[in-house]
């Protein structure tokens, strides 16, 4: 039986990920943000999951205004990285595992949740950024990933609620996979930001403290708060914090954090990261 | 009958929704096209004629000829799209947003570093007002 072992939340700027591609992850600006990622890093290494769930936003690179999934999970084989302006990032591409994702499609949509499935997909810095952050910077990315994307851009998007449940349902969906995988899931972007219009650089720190300190003890407290209160309280891009909870979901109720890091700005953003791992 | 959007009294914020989606879609489709190095060339070449290609308004191609990133985000643009706009240009989110909030990129930075624009006073178009 799979199993999911733990899961890593991890904001997923794309400054960041320039400011490691370019060699600049030792500067003073960019130096206390990898350092918080380095007890991170041991920590997956150590753990060595078979398999990554990584539950990010596409920033329309793959999909576009033609279509918008709310969710949609990428069953292909390999997901090439996306040129987002700047030319793709120079990171390994992604590799999938089609067998679990067509069997998680398989069963979550047999749940009562509505994935889309994708053959054929670029995937963007919100998935990559987490990578480098968790493992650096590897010749292959080193377990394959199953990419699951949330529409957290286009209004309207899904609640809090309904991105934990989906959470609940790949869990048990994993748990009736035949293979023996060990698992981590994680989610991606956050936390409070706004990138747009006048209100751009708006922070929330005791939004985002509020928000790192329920995630593991109270869930349901965070799965009410609506789009507007991440709106008007953690600005217009906070609402990625959707992604935390379906990567909680997935998880046991009783979870032990095993790392956390809090960190502005990097570039725009509060930059937050958290880890858990299950406890029954 | 349209639901009223609650979100109306967000000060300084456009949120992207189905309506705005649809107002937008021939100028972010545009940013869209610029993630492809001919394609950039070919706008960096002759903007106009490249805009041109595209069925939007002229309000829509002057807020793009004139780099407007407020105006784009009113006349229907997303931030992730005009971003592939800004990452032509060479330009990162942070200086576009710096642009956005009417500070110079010291400034910008600077308020970033003090720990980003607090949430005091920033949490309805109300607040804006009794500030003046």
């Amino acid at each position: 039986m799979a199993r999911i072992i733990a899961g890593v939340a991890a904001s997923h700027i794309p400054a960041v990920g320039a400011a490691w591609d370019n060699g600049k992850a030792d500067e003073p600006y960019w130096r206390p943000v990898f350092k918080g990622f380095e007890r991170s890093k041991e920590w997956i290494a150590r753990v060595k999951p078979d398999v990554c769930i990584v539950v990010y936003n596409d920033h329309m690179s793959a999909f576009s205004l033609e279509i918008v999934p709310t969710f949609a999970i990428g069953c292909a084989a390999e997901f090439p990285i996306a040129d987002e302006g700047w030319g793709p990032r120079p990171v390994p591409d992604v590799v999938g595992h089609p067998e679990l994702a067509s069997h998680i499609a398989q069963a979550v949509i047999q749940d009562d949740f509505d994935l889309t499935i994708v053959n054929r997909m670029e995937v963007d810095h919100g998935l990559t950024v987490p990578l480098t952050l968790m493992f650096g910077k590897p010749k292959e990315w080193p377990c394959p990933i199953v990419p699951i994307a949330v529409n957290v851009v286009v209004y309207p998007v899904p609640t809090g609620n309904r991105c934990y449940m989906l959470g609940k349902a790949i869990r048990k969906a994993v748990e009736s996979f035949d293979k023996d995988l060990r698992i981590v899931i994680f989610g991606t972007g956050g936390m409070s930001h706004q990138l747009q219009g006048p209100r751009a650089g708006l922070i929330n720190r005791a939004f985002d403290t509020r928000f790192l300190d329920n995630l593991a003890p109270d869930p349901e407290a965070l799965v009410r708060i609506s789009h507007l209160e991440y709106l008007r309280e953690a600005g217009s891009e906070a609402i990625e914090l959707v992604m935390w909870l379906i990567m909680r979901g997935a998880l046991d109720d009783r979870v032990k954090e095993i790392h956390r890091f809090y960190h502005v700005p990097a570039s725009n953003t509060a930059l937050g990261h958290i880890i858990f791992e299950n406890m029954a | 009958m349209p639901l009223p959007k609650q979100y109306d009294d967000l000060p300084g914020t456009v949120v992207f929704d189905a309506d705005r989606a649809r107002e937008g879609y021939h100028l972010n489709m545009f940013c869209m096209s610029l993630m492809k190095p001919e394609n950039r060339a070919a706008f960096k070449a002759n903007e106009r004629a490249y805009l041109d290609q595209w069925p939007m308004t002229e309000a829509q191609k002057q807020s793009i000829l004139g780099r407007d990133w407020n105006g784009m985000l009113q006349l229907g643009g997303n931030i992730y799209f005009t971003a592939k706009l800004a990452a032509t240009d060479g330009l990162s989110f942070q200086q576009i947003a710096a642009m956005m909030s009417g500070s110079t990129q010291e400034e910008y930075a600077q308020m970033m570093i003090r720990g980003g624009r607090p949430i005091e006073g920033n949490r309805s178009k109300a607040e804006w007002k009794k500030r003046g």
